[in-house]
């Protein structure tokens, strides 16, 4: 990677895309980086487009990613992660969660959702490891976790160990309990784990 | 929300510019700050209203906000106000005429605009409110500038006894960089002192006060001059230089690291001066500037040849992508390649009403109702023109749905002579703007059926409080307005008045269909709350029998996002007609039980869901 590490991060407005963008903010900084955290959400609370980009290095400018420049894609949901494939560099990595959260406008008919994106995903030839973050949420018991599946998909993915990530989740839950910060630690092992399994490429 | 331990001085936290503004505003001093939400400003005052030893409000609107604000600085306290940039259309009626008074504490105005329209109904540059009203502007460029600008505004605005506008935009206002704060440094006022000359603006008195705003232009034009907040950064790359402000100057050292820059910071009069000695520097000047041209063209007066807009794009947000083939182009280089490959084609995401809102009711029984015309407003049910409703007509501006519903009547052509005219507002955007719009309606002797969409929140923004929900900023009781005495008090007949649940459908349509045949002005005001604030209870989910459904789709056009297809077919009508199926199931996991799907549903086949695995509903369930 570069001097400047670029993450997007994309999914639904609702699903956690901002929260857990700004864990990873929080583990680059702890990490001694410069770093700044931007979105393109609208009104994404209302189960709209989020797309949220993190640039962190030794001095960062422009908080935006600019197309072709994404170091490492995380994506929330199988269409989202196929709509921000042309943002990756050439051979740019791309991590996703195989759920399809399919909105009204496909539900009423005018609208397809891809048959397989994760298909579309390959054919462009960046490398790719898909799992199912939702599934592993719920049978951790709770579909809440899938944020934090995320976060341990990505963690070995990053220029800083994936202790200090798991470190940044955790914080989030100390004040909610022992049990919450148990189960989060189970997921963030879950979503490290499926990627293990999936791996395509050694991590960077 | 909650006061917190602010944090201490000299540590540094990963902060949006709201929130680095909020920080400054308290380490200020200021006593008095007051807002309506607004995006992108509304973090602004929530987190203002979280510091202890200052008082926070949310206004009904950025007019009485500015106000309050002016009386505040008149008193001699520091003073705060923020809103979006269509809020200081507002409240410019205030500003136009503080320009003459000046201030005695100082005024910061923090305007956000929403460049890009992510969440807005048009794009503004709110700089043109410095040229306007004669008053300074700063520009910040990421959160630590809008910390530390903020600070440095208390100090300009008191030296020249002048409000000082901080111009923010999305990129400043919701990105999330580092800061470092500072210590809470206490600032007294002396009172109020009588002094009507100055603060009775009566033309006799306005009239001497213009000649001093004049002068003080030329004084904040030397300040600019020497403002350590307009610097030039000397480059080796002389071909071009650059001047800029706001995030574009992120954008600027991004894409041309090499390239002097002049960096406007205070931008407001701009300092020509500092202008020439780029000039001097280089082979040519751009300006790169969101998002009117409004430096440059100042320059160009000046007898600058500088270039702008001319090469770059007059409409949403500039960054580094725009700005290298931009001046690639300028330069006769080749320009840059950008993304590998175009985008993939998904189908769009737009924004949706939320599972159960009450806004679903209306917008389906709007959707059934034949032969009217809908004048809209702004908030969440704005959404109410999206599919699968189609049932709003226009959005203007906050509280236009009554104007404009009222010229829509009184202007009505040969293909609507029939129509029934409908407007749609919400409680908060009612409060704001709209109560005017009513009186006017009732006294000019309209024909229109209000929906006064009163759902305890501003939603839109994240479910603020208003005088609707008798809560304030902090979440502690407050008098409530009764929408019902309320417009009754404009002079809607009490007989032209109902009170309607939104998901009892049945009940909203029948009121609708009747008020809209009375030529007079009704108002029907639904009375659900937010889905998203604390007066909402869960009810328990529904889920569909699948071998009951009968691929209808009526529920389907409540447009409840909880509502998935299973399958599609093909049913040919005993007259013939082929019609679509779209048999579905609702994810129970999501769905709060308002029950709006059921109704519709002609083979009943929507019924309460029997969990068989693990029960995991939120705690405060409340499972009927």
């Amino acid at each position: 990677m570069t001097a400047t590490t670029n993450i997007l991060v994309v999914g639904i407005g609702g699903q956690g895309v901002m929260t857990a963008t700004e864990i990873l903010a929080e583990a680059a900084i702890a990490t001694g980086h410069d770093a700044k955290k931007t979105e393109v959400a609208g009104m994404a609370q209302r189960g709209g487009v989020v797309s949220s980009h993190l640039r962190f290095g030794p001095k960062v400018l422009s908080p935006q990613i600019a197309p072709g420049t994404a170091d490492l894609l995380l994506g929330f949901e199988s269409a989202e992660t196929m709509r921000w494939q042309h943002m990756l560099k050439p051979g740019a990595m791309t991590l996703m969660n195989t759920a399809r959260l399919v909105p009204p406008v496909v539900e009423l008919g005018l609208f397809d959702y891809p048959d397989d994106p994760l298909a579309e995903i390959r054919r462009t030839g960046n490398p790719v490891v898909a799992f199912d973050a939702t599934r592993i949420a719920q049978e951790l018991g709770d579909i809440r976790l899938g944020n934090t599946v995320m976060l341990g998909a990505i963690a070995d993915y990053l220029p800083f160990p994936a202790e200090t990530l798991l470190d940044g989740v955790l914080k989030r839950f100390h004040k909610k309990g022992e049990k919450l910060v148990d189960l989060n630690r189970r997921a963030f092992a879950a979503g490290r784990a499926a990627v293990e399994g999936n791996r395509e490429m050694p991590p960077a | 929300m909650a006061a917190l331990m602010p944090a201490p001085a000299a540590s540094r936290h990963l902060m949006s510019g709201n929130e680095a503004v909020a920080r400054a505003v308290w380490e200020a001093g200021v006593k008095v700050a007051a807002a309506y939400p607004g995006t992108p400003s509304t973090e602004m005052m929530e987190v203002v209203s979280t510091y202890p030893d200052i008082y926070a409000e949310w206004s009904v609107n950025e007019k009485v906000s500015l106000e309050v604000a002016i009386g505040a600085a008149y008193a001699g306290s520091r003073a705060f106000c923020c809103m979006k940039h269509v809020g200081m259309n507002v409240a410019s009626d205030a500003l136009m005429t503080l320009t003459l008074t000046g201030v005695i504490g100082g005024l910061v105005i923090a305007i956000a605009d929403d460049v890009g329209l992510s969440s807005s109904q048009n794009e503004q540059d709110s700089r043109y409110w410095g040229r306007f009203a004669h008053v300074p502007v700063f520009e910040p460029a990421d959160s630590q500038e809008a910390y530390d600008m903020t600070k440095l505004a208390y100090e300009l605005s008191e030296r020249f006894q002048v409000p000082v506008i901080l111009r923010m935009t999305t990129r400043i206002n919701h990105v999330k960089a580092l800061v470092t704060v500072g210590e809470r440094v206490p600032h007294a006022g002396a009172g109020f002192k009588k002094e009507p000359g100055r603060f009775v603006m009566v033309p006799g008195n306005a009239g001497k006060r213009i000649p001093l705003m004049f002068q003080r232009d030329v004084e904040l034009r030397a300040a600019a001059e020497n403002s350590p907040l307009n610097i030039i950064e000397d480059g080796s790359d002389k071909r071009v230089g650059f001047i800029t402000s706001g995030p574009a100057y992120m954008h600027v050292k991004e894409a041309f690291p090499d390239a002097p820059v002049l960096k406007l910071g205070f931008s407001h009069p701009l300092p020509f001066e500092k202008c020439r000695a780029l000039a001097a520097l280089v082979e040519q000047i751009v300006v790169v500037e969101e998002v009117e041209p409004l430096v440059e063209t100042e320059l160009k007066a000046q007898g600058l040849e500088v270039l702008g807009k001319e090469i770059l794009p007059l409409q949403g947000e500039l960054s580094p992508n725009v700005l290298r083939p931009a001046i690639a182009r300028l330069l006769g280089e080749p320009e840059p390649k950008q993304a590998p490959f175009a985008p993939l084609a998904v189908f769009p995401r737009p924004p949706t009403m939320c599972v159960a809102c009450p806004h679903l009711g209306v917008y389906y029984t709007l959707s059934q109702v034949r032969n009217i015309n809908i004048a809209g407003d702004i908030g969440c049910y704005t959404l109410g023109a999206g599919h699968p409703w189609n049932a709003l007509d226009t959005c203007v501006s906050m509280g236009a749905s009554m104007g404009v519903a009222l010229g829509m009547d009184k202007g009505r052509g040969e293909s609507d002579k029939d129509k029934r005219i409908v407007a749609v507002i919400g409680d908060s955007t009612f409060l704001h703007m709209g109560m005017q719009g009513l009186l006017d309606m009732v006294y000019n002797k309209g024909n229109v059926t209000v929906l006064l969409l009163d759902n305890r929140a501003v939603g839109m923004t994240g479910g603020q409080d208003n005088p609707g929900n008798g809560r304030d900023i902090h979440g502690e009781e407050a008098p409530r307005i009764d929408f019902a005495k309320l417009v009754a008090a404009l002079g809607v007949k009490e007989e032209r008045v109902h009170v309607v649940d939104p998901y009892e459908l049945p009940v909203l349509f029948k009121t609708i269909r009747e008020e809209v045949k009375v030529p007079d002005v009704s108002v029907i005001i639904t009375n659900q709350p937010c889905v998203l604030i604390k007066d909402y209870h869960k009810l328990k989910p529904y889920e569909v029998i699948d071998d009951k459904c009968t691929g209808c789709g009526n529920c389907i056009d409540v447009g409840c996002p909880a509502i998935h297809v299973t399958r599609r077919g093909k049913e040919v009508k005993a007259s013939g007609r082929e019609v679509d199926l779209a048999f579905v199931r609702i994810e129970s996991s999501v769905c709060t039980g308002c029950g709006l799907c059921v109704q519709p549903c002609a083979p009943k086949a929507i019924v309460h869901h029997v969990p068989s695995a693990p029960v995991q509903f939120a705690k405060e369930g409340g499972c009927a």
